[in-house]
């Protein structure tokens, strides 16, 4: 059928939702959908839905690895649920119908229904039933057979070909999105530039896909096109969070003139920033595999003293573990940075799912009075500025950063403004300057409290620092009662006054609005979308979502005054609502909570704020 | 063999006065911690290091406290982590002199992790270890070196816990260097800090530390002026292992252990007595000369010094392979890597 005769739908925005057995190669499909749509011009944003085990269970819903591909114009999150699901075995099928808008279009690769593999996803019999068929537009295409066939024709062995259906959907999937193959041929050709005949494979299965369902006359007015993105002017690309975390240190290194060092330890879903960082000892970046994660802190907290800019990263688990370390960079009064994927908790919890329940961990899980700056990164590719703040912050105020970020937005992707180094704030450590005679390892700056760094191999500033109190200014041991007082002052308040050094909290949204949703990290991108949403239907619903955790923005007190209702919406059992709870009193606030290990969708936030408006 | 230096060293001649800090020393009368730091105090000239150069970390515990009495950059950190903390030291800046002070609780208990890693490693730096088998700064509680079966605080009933021999520990996680010393030995002691200091990796100096307070004389036994000459032997590399007040005993390799012998009798003759070799590889002898006690004479001075690439060696070597040769020279090349494209 020739493409003038398709009926297209122009859409705002599609959600596509590839699932498969893990292994089944279903992040690169989602992968290779999400380049190609950015490279026509659609926003996208990703998200991977794996199990924490490797391979579990051939055909087992345990086994079951999915990755969402959200793609058009004002794309915030991956999306709620999936226009266009597929679906390569029942087990995915099982799992991941639900995630699926009613009437939205699955193909299933019907080879994969057969009665062994439905007993293993727990079917007693097909589960195509006539109401199914109704509520869903499924598409049974033989994907293994007509892979198979392919890989056949063209001499290749059993174990290459089965590695291909991925590719027959993916032809699919593009022909239903209305997309061109040019772009992933084109990374075939890259990624297999010395195997050719793996290029052949891939692009014969991916074309016969495409060709099939060319062929369907039933999906021929399903076909979707998302709409192109006004985005600004710009260089584009494609970035996971963790990534992001990892260039906006390197960023913020490069602009310190301070090398970095990573000390750290493999967590899962953080052990990507590790993982990045490794591979440019070319730009300086120095990474060291500690033992454990206490080693890993330790091992920062050391070069953080020899004037690194250093950095650990870590998972709920690990920044447990690395507590009674972090006071002794906050009692040390040493830069350093520490990352926090979160994930679902508490002890191993839930690894590749998302949550933001270590909020209080981070603001207060030390022994001691232990004051240290929070700050929170709230989309994939904005995990970059907010490393950079971090590094920023931590190099100019002289105390240990958390910067939280979690796994929806470490693992999930986004398009990324690339900026140029030179074009971000500048970064001025506080060195101590060689042979001051007046030097003294506590004597602090007036404005910001931060003491200078003075670094192992400067002559004349020659100190000792560590765990014990120190006597103000002089830095020797002191027990003396007077001092902690004013020690334990120093430090609160040294953190206290960065207040002054970062920008105001602002509104969105309508700023009269009846109700102030307030949201903090990873969860930016679904409340914007609720309350534009509610916005656009004649809602007066205001929101302001924070990234400066501690200290908080100077203004919030003032915002949160003015609305009558208030909700406090986060990924756990209400750790924001109850810190903003302690400093503004006199607010009563709403909460609205999740601990399912996923991320909020746009319809139960507006649900939520339907009733709270109604009431 | 890399063969690198990074540490620069300096032409001026400083003193052991030039290494005291202005800081009162707050140690127990008496205590070996005294020795261990004129020793140390006497060492740093020899190693001809800048004092701005040295960076001295240490835990906690009694031990741990000596940073505060070292005209040099020190970090007296948290229980068990100096070693990780040194670490980090070391790779940001190899042109520092890394030093590590740690007691047997602190090293080897809650320390154990870091210890055996650091040793793996071969980072390095320049460890000692104060061994005074007890829990000083707590107030007397057993260590993982003290006694089978010793009565303190928390084992009023004997400990049933078998005590490391930190020589073995060293060895089995591959250390390249280990030395044990005494205390009342600063002579001995100041040269084991010397030679640990001109060790290219990894390097362990065991000091056995009284504590006169809750442990005291634990190592009498074997430091005892009276008994030390009979009851120790200083090792010297390439020198036959002879030792006892008349320098008539020596060491031999019976075919299956070491044996303790008198030259000159059953037909011994000092022929027969092994001679020293630090240098070798294998730890074999090297265990077997760390683990001698009871009948046998406890072994002093350097046990094993290996040369082997260090960590800081093998990694400054990809940081500049990798400067010279690597894909991207500023981040804006990172950024602008791959796919990207214009809107």
């Amino acid at each position: 059928m020739s493409q003038e005769q398709l009926v297209i739908n122009n859409m705002e925005d599609v959600v596509v939702r590839f699932a498969g057995d893990s292994g089944d190669g279903m992040q690169l499909s989602g992968n290779l959908f999400s380049d190609a749509a950015a490279l026509t011009g659609n926003d996208i944003a990703t998200f991977p839905d794996y199990p924490a085990e490797i391979r579990a269970p051939h055909d087992t819903v345990a086994g079951v690895s999915g990755y969402q591909v959200h793609v058009g114009n004002h794309i915030y999150s991956s999306g709620d649920k999936a226009d266009i699901l597929i679906a390569m075995n029942p087990a995915s099928f099982k799992s991941n119908l639900k995630w699926a808008k009613k009437g939205a279009t699955v193909i299933v690769d019907v080879d994969t229904f057969s009665d062994d593999h439905l007993t293993k996803a727990g079917y007693t019999e097909s589960p195509f039933t006539e109401e199914l068929e109704l509520a869903y537009t499924i598409i049974k295409a033989p994907i293994t057979s007509f892979t198979e066939r392919i890989g056949k024709e063209q001499g290749v062995d059993a174990a290459t070909y089965s590695k291909c259906r991925n590719m027959f959907a993916l032809g699919m999937v593009f022909y239903l999105t209305h997309k061109t193959l040019d772009k992933t041929f084109a990374y075939l050709e890259r990624k297999f530039a010395k195997k050719p005949a793996v290029i052949a494979l891939n692009k014969a299965v991916l074309s016969e896909g495409y060709e099939f369902a060319d062929k369907l006359e039933l999906i021929h007015s399903k076909i979707v096109e998302a709409a192109p993105a006004e985005m600004p002017k710009g260089r584009y690309r494609n970035i996971t969070g963790n990534v992001a975390t990892a260039w906006g240190l390197m960023a913020a290194s490069e602009r310190s003139g301070r090398n970095i060092f990573l000390g750290s330890y493999p967590i899962t879903p953080a052990t990507d920033v590790m993982v990045e960082l490794s591979k440019y000892k070319s730009l300086g970046v120095k990474v060291f595999q500690a033992e454990d994660e206490i080693a890993g802190i330790c091992s920062s907290i050391g070069a953080s003293y020899a004037g690194a800019l250093a950095c650990t990263s870590t998972s709920g688990p690990g920044l447990s573990l690395k507590s009674e370390a972090l006071g002794l960079a906050v009692m040390a009064e040493l830069p350093l940075v520490v990352v926090d994927v979160q994930r679902g908790g508490p002890s191993t919890g839930l690894p590749t799912k998302t949550e933001q329940s270590d909020l209080n961990q981070a603001l207060y899980g030390r022994n001691g009075e232990a004051p240290l700056i929070v700050v929170a990164a709230s989309s994939s590719a904005n995990c970059f500025y907010w490393a950079y703040t971090a590094a920023k912050l931590a190099l100019e105020h002289m105390t240990p950063v958390v910067l939280l970020t979690d796994g929806y937005l470490g693992n999930g992707s986004q398009l990324f403004r690339i900026p140029k180094v030179a074009d971000l704030p500048s970064i001025t450590p506080r060195l101590a300057t060689p042979n001051d005679p007046n030097y003294r390892p506590y004597r602090r700056d007036p404005e910001t409290l931060a003491r200078e760094w003075a670094l192992p191999g400067m002559e004349g500033l020659r100190h000792r620092i560590g765990g014990l109190e120190k006597a103000d200014g002089e830095g020797h041991l002191s027990t003396d009662p007077e001092n902690h007082k004013t020690m334990t002052w120093n430090r609160q308040e040294k953190v206290n006054r960065v207040a002054n050094y970062i920008p105001e909290q602002e509104v969105m949204g309508d700023p009269d609005g009846d109700l102030l949703v307030i949201g903090w990290g990873g969860t930016a991108g679904s409340l914007t979308k609720a309350v534009e949403e509610m916005n656009a239907e004649g809602k007066k619903v205001a929101y302001t979502h924070f990234n400066y955790i501690s200290p908080l923005p100077k203004n919030t007190g003032d915002i949160l005054r003015k609305y009558k209702k208030i909700v406090v919406c986060e990924l756990n059992n209400g750790q924001f609502l109850g810190y903003l709870r302690t400093q503004f009193p006199e607010c009563p606030m709403h909460q609205y909570n999740k601990v399912m290990g996923l991320p909020f969708e746009v319809g139960e936030l507006k649900d939520e704020f339907n009733k709270i408006l109604g009431e | 063999m890399m063969e690198r230096k990074y540490v620069p060293e300096t032409k001026e001649t400083l003193t052991n006065k030039d290494f005291k800090s202005d800081q009162m020393v707050k140690w127990c009368p008496g205590c070996g911690d005294h020795f261990i730091l004129n020793s140390l105090l006497n060492a740093y000239p020899q190693t001809k290091h800048k004092k701005e150069n040295i960076v001295l970390v240490s835990g906690i515990g009694c031990s741990s406290r000596i940073p505060y009495y070292v005209d040099t950059y020190g970090f007296h950190s948290i229980h068990g982590r100096a070693c990780a903390i040194a670490t980090g030291v070391k790779l940001a800046n190899p042109a520092l002199s890394v030093w590590i002070n740690m007691g047997d609780g602190d090293s080897m208990a809650i320390g154990g992790n870091h210890l055996i890693h650091i040793c793996r490693r071969n980072m390095d730096v320049n460890i000692t270890i104060h061994n005074n088998e007890i829990y000083g700064l707590t107030k007397g509680q057993y260590s993982p070196t003290t006694k089978f079966g010793m009565i303190t605080k928390t084992s009023p009933f004997g400990t049933i816990d078998y005590p490391f021999n930190p020589g073995e520990l060293v060895m089995g996680a591959q250390g390249t260097f280990f030395a044990r010393t005494i205390d009342c030995d600063p002579k001995l002691t100041t040269n084991m800090m010397v030679r640990a200091s001109e060790h290219n990796g990894a390097s362990v100096v065991e000091v056995l530390q009284n504590c006169m307070i809750f442990n005291d004389k634990t190592h009498a036994p074997i430091t005892n002026k009276d008994v030390r000459d009979d009851k120790t032997i200083v090792l010297e590399h390439g020198k036959p292992m002879i030792f006892g007040k008349e320098k008539n005993k020596g060491i031999c390799f019976n075919g299956h252990q070491l044996e303790a012998v008198v030259i000159g009798e059953n037909g011994v003759t000092i022929d027969d007595i092994m001679v020293h070799d630090e240098t070798t590889e294998d730890t074999g002898v090297h265990m077997m000369l760390a683990r001698m006690h009871g009948d046998m004479p406890v072994a002093l001075g350097v046990i094993r010094n290996v040369r082997k690439d260090t960590y800081t060696e093998m990694y400054e070597a990809q940081m500049d392979d990798q400067k010279a040769n690597g894909k991207y020279k500023c981040v804006d090349d990172l950024l602008n890597s791959g796919d990207t494209w214009e809107i």
